[in-house]
């Protein structure tokens, strides 16, 4: 068989702080291929940019540690690799593009120097050469007047063109992978669409695989073709968009769709939030990290964490309900006739 | 009759420079906005940032004076209000705030955070203070047992409430609420969502409610205005803005969210804005959107603002070519 493009299995990343151990990624695993968007969404501390950063190894050692596990890249394992191994594939065959362009671009460097320096050190041109390249990328990623704007510095430029700033840096060793953690998140919605454009005219000139971390249902919507939900560091939900918006089985997936506002709806039914708090990573138990808040939880919950259950074609959940109950339950709640078409 | 009403209000900041610190230009945050709010009613105020949404509520609140401009409530001409009055309305008119987190005084604790408005306007006895805090506290979902922890005990959601409690203290009857639900998760946000449009029914409340989320605003709105670059280009009832918008950039905006449906957002055409918002120091001549505006002709909207109009004032639009 040929060799996934990434294939994450059983990650975990745990952060052994004073306090105590927080498990922020819990036995997380996907696959993602060439020109496929993984979309991983979940709302703040369920374990997104944790995962993201231990695909790149970039979690903060001590007191992060990926404790078990394995990421592999083209059939090669990132977790065996030595830093400066990992150095190497880092830019060029795996980059981030991360929330806010405000604060990941250099503010004293120029935008030319800062986008020439992966390729100068990972493509080994020469800096008049490097600093070529790095006008034609910004003129690719549509920043017009690109001959000015590499001279300039970040404070010259709108968040929106930060943004582009960053997708050029990443894409200027042409990598394999793309990693956006939160890209619009910090933009207006009229540059946001911008944005996700370019990303998307990125990919198909360069057949990359995406992972597109985010919050936003609707981002994922538009331009994943498949979606991991997660939640206190685990997957609840994996797989193919239309199943999982249209057909999903845990119950976190069907509060996360049934609390959002549509703006494509005309009725003003109530929104069904999910009650309770988000969970204390902290004190979390070995059962499933929703039980609590989940109205529908069965006494084995708060201990057990299900075993993968096939629900669809390559989709998956995590949930002790049993499956037609699931489905019954779902199909009562109010708001839960959006997605059945 | 009205409850709120704001003509042509004005707010610029100088920018000072030079050797002498002289102004050397204005801010135009706020640049001839208008609109009226009935009781009972949620106005929605939508746009980007910048756009000077909450440079609006504030200059409402005379917590920055207007350059210009008239704000009148329930009758009152709150600019020329002297201090006493401007106190006692105060009391009408309060605010709930977007970050939870710097919103409320670390060091103290829940139940004074909710009382002090209360004291300040010198209202009910100690002994009555406690019984009124905790049923602020009821009332916004939480409990009396709450009241003795510090903000820094509480989760985004819940601090949110304990903001809403402390607007609520005085029995106000407009409150301003300024993305009270951004810095929020989704599931949370669905619950501050419902708890506010339970408090306008039992308290018959009147919101301006300002957000930069479409669907937020669409969601619990009644009309809705929509800003660029300190005007109102458009405003009308919340159905006729969402299904018939008007003004080219409302359409813009609109087609621009992401809507959470994969096989609908397939489908759906957009319009995609060229370029960024100018900056409100150096605002475009004639129409603020010209330079963005896929229906721009020279003449006239290189030359004058067109002017917020529309039949019957119930949808009105500031556009040259309007879609019909």
């Amino acid at each position: 068989m040929a060799d996934r493009l990434l294939e994450v299995k059983d990650l975990s990343t745990h952060f052994f702080t004073y306090a105590g151990v927080v498990r922020a990624v819990n036995g997380v695993s996907f696959t993602l291929d060439h020109g496929e968007t993984l979309g991983i969404v979940g709302e703040s501390g369920s374990g997104k940019t944790v995962t993201a950063l231990s695909i790149m190894r970039l979690v903060a050692d001590p007191p992060g540690k990926i404790v078990a596990g394995s990421i592999a890249l083209k059939g090669r394992d990132l977790l065996a690799l030595k830093e400066d191994e990992m150095r190497a594939v880092r830019g060029n065959d795996m980059a981030m593009i991360f929330q806010d362009p405000m604060t990941s671009l250099n503010p004293v460097l120029r935008i030319g120097t800062q986008i020439a320096e992966a390729i100068q050190l990972h493509q080994g041109k020469s800096k008049k050469e490097a600093w070529r390249l790095a006008a034609d990328l910004l003129d690719q990623v549509g920043i017009a007047d690109a001959q000015k704007r590499v001279r300039q510095y970040p404070f010259e430029l709108s968040g929106g063109m930060r943004q582009r700033v960053m997708i050029a840096m990443a894409i200027s060793c042409n990598p394999d992978i793309l990693i956006a953690d939160e890209p619009t998140t910090a933009l207006d919605v009229t540059i946001q669409a911008q944005i996700i454009d370019v990303m998307r005219e990125m990919q198909t000139q360069y057949h990359s695989g995406v992972i597109l971390i985010t919050h936003d249902l609707g981002v994922v919507a538009k331009v994943a073709d498949k979606v991991m939900v997660m939640y206190g560091g685990r997957t609840v939900e994996y797989g193919p968009v239309d199943e999982v918006y249209y057909n999903p089985h845990h119950p976190y997936t069907w509060g996360l769709l049934g609390s959002l506002p549509r703006l494509d709806l005309s009725d003003k039914t109530r929104l069904t939030p999910i009650d309770g708090q988000p969970p204390n990573l902290l004190t979390m138990s070995a059962g499933c990290p929703f039980a609590g808040r989940c109205p529908y939880e069965l006494p084995a919950c708060r201990d057990t964490w299900p075993q993968l259950e096939i629900v669809g074609l390559e989709h998956g959940c995590h949930c002790l309900l049993p499956s037609s109950e699931r489905v019954s339950d779902r199909d009562k709640l109010p708001r839960f006739t959006v997605g059945v078409a | 009759m009205s409850l709120l009403e704001v003509k042509d209000l004005k707010k610029h900041f100088p920018i000072r420079g030079g050797v002498f610190k002289g102004t050397t230009g204005q801010v135009r945050a706020v640049d001839g906005v208008s609109f009226t709010l009935t009781e009972g009613e949620t106005l929605g105020l939508v746009g980007e940032s910048g756009c000077g949404k909450s440079t609006t509520a504030r200059v409402i609140l005379r917590l920055l004076q207007a350059t210009t401009g008239e704000v009148t409530y329930d009758g009152q001409n709150v600019m020329a209000a002297s201090r006493g009055d401007m106190q006692r309305l105060r009391r009408d008119m309060q605010m709930i705030f977007q970050d939870p987190y710097a919103s409320l005084n670390p060091r103290m604790r829940v139940r004074d955070i909710v009382a002090e408005p209360l004291r300040i306007h010198k209202i009910g006895s100690e002994n009555d203070l406690a019984e009124r805090v905790a049923r602020l506290l009821e009332t916004v979902g939480l409990t009396v047992e709450h009241a003795d922890r510090y903000p820094h005990e509480f989760s985004g959601g819940q601090r949110q409430r304990i903001g809403i409690a402390r607007a609520l203290a005085l029995d106000p009857r407009l409150i301003i609420c300024d993305e009270p639900v951004s810095a929020l998760d989704v599931s949370i946000r669905a619950q501050i969502i419902n708890l506010l449009e339970d408090l306008q029914d039992e308290l018959n409340l009147t919101y301006l409610f300002i957000a930069h989320d479409l669907a937020v605003v669409k969601h619990i709105s009644d009309r809705v205005a929509v800003m660029y670059l300190g005007k109102i280009v458009e405003i009308a009832a919340r159905d006729r803005l969402y299904e018939q918008p008007r003004h080219p950039y409302t359409e813009a905006l609109l087609s621009a969210v992401p809507i959470p449906d994969p096989r609908a957002e397939r489908a759906r055409q957009r319009i995609i804005l060229a370029g960024d918002v100018p900056s409100p120091a150096n605002p475009p001549q004639g129409c603020v959107f010209h330079p963005r505006c896929p229906r721009m002709r020279p003449d006239p909207c290189q030359t004058v603002m067109p002017p917020l109009t529309g039949k019957g004032d119930s949808h009105m639009v500031a556009c040259y070519f309007p879609t019909p």
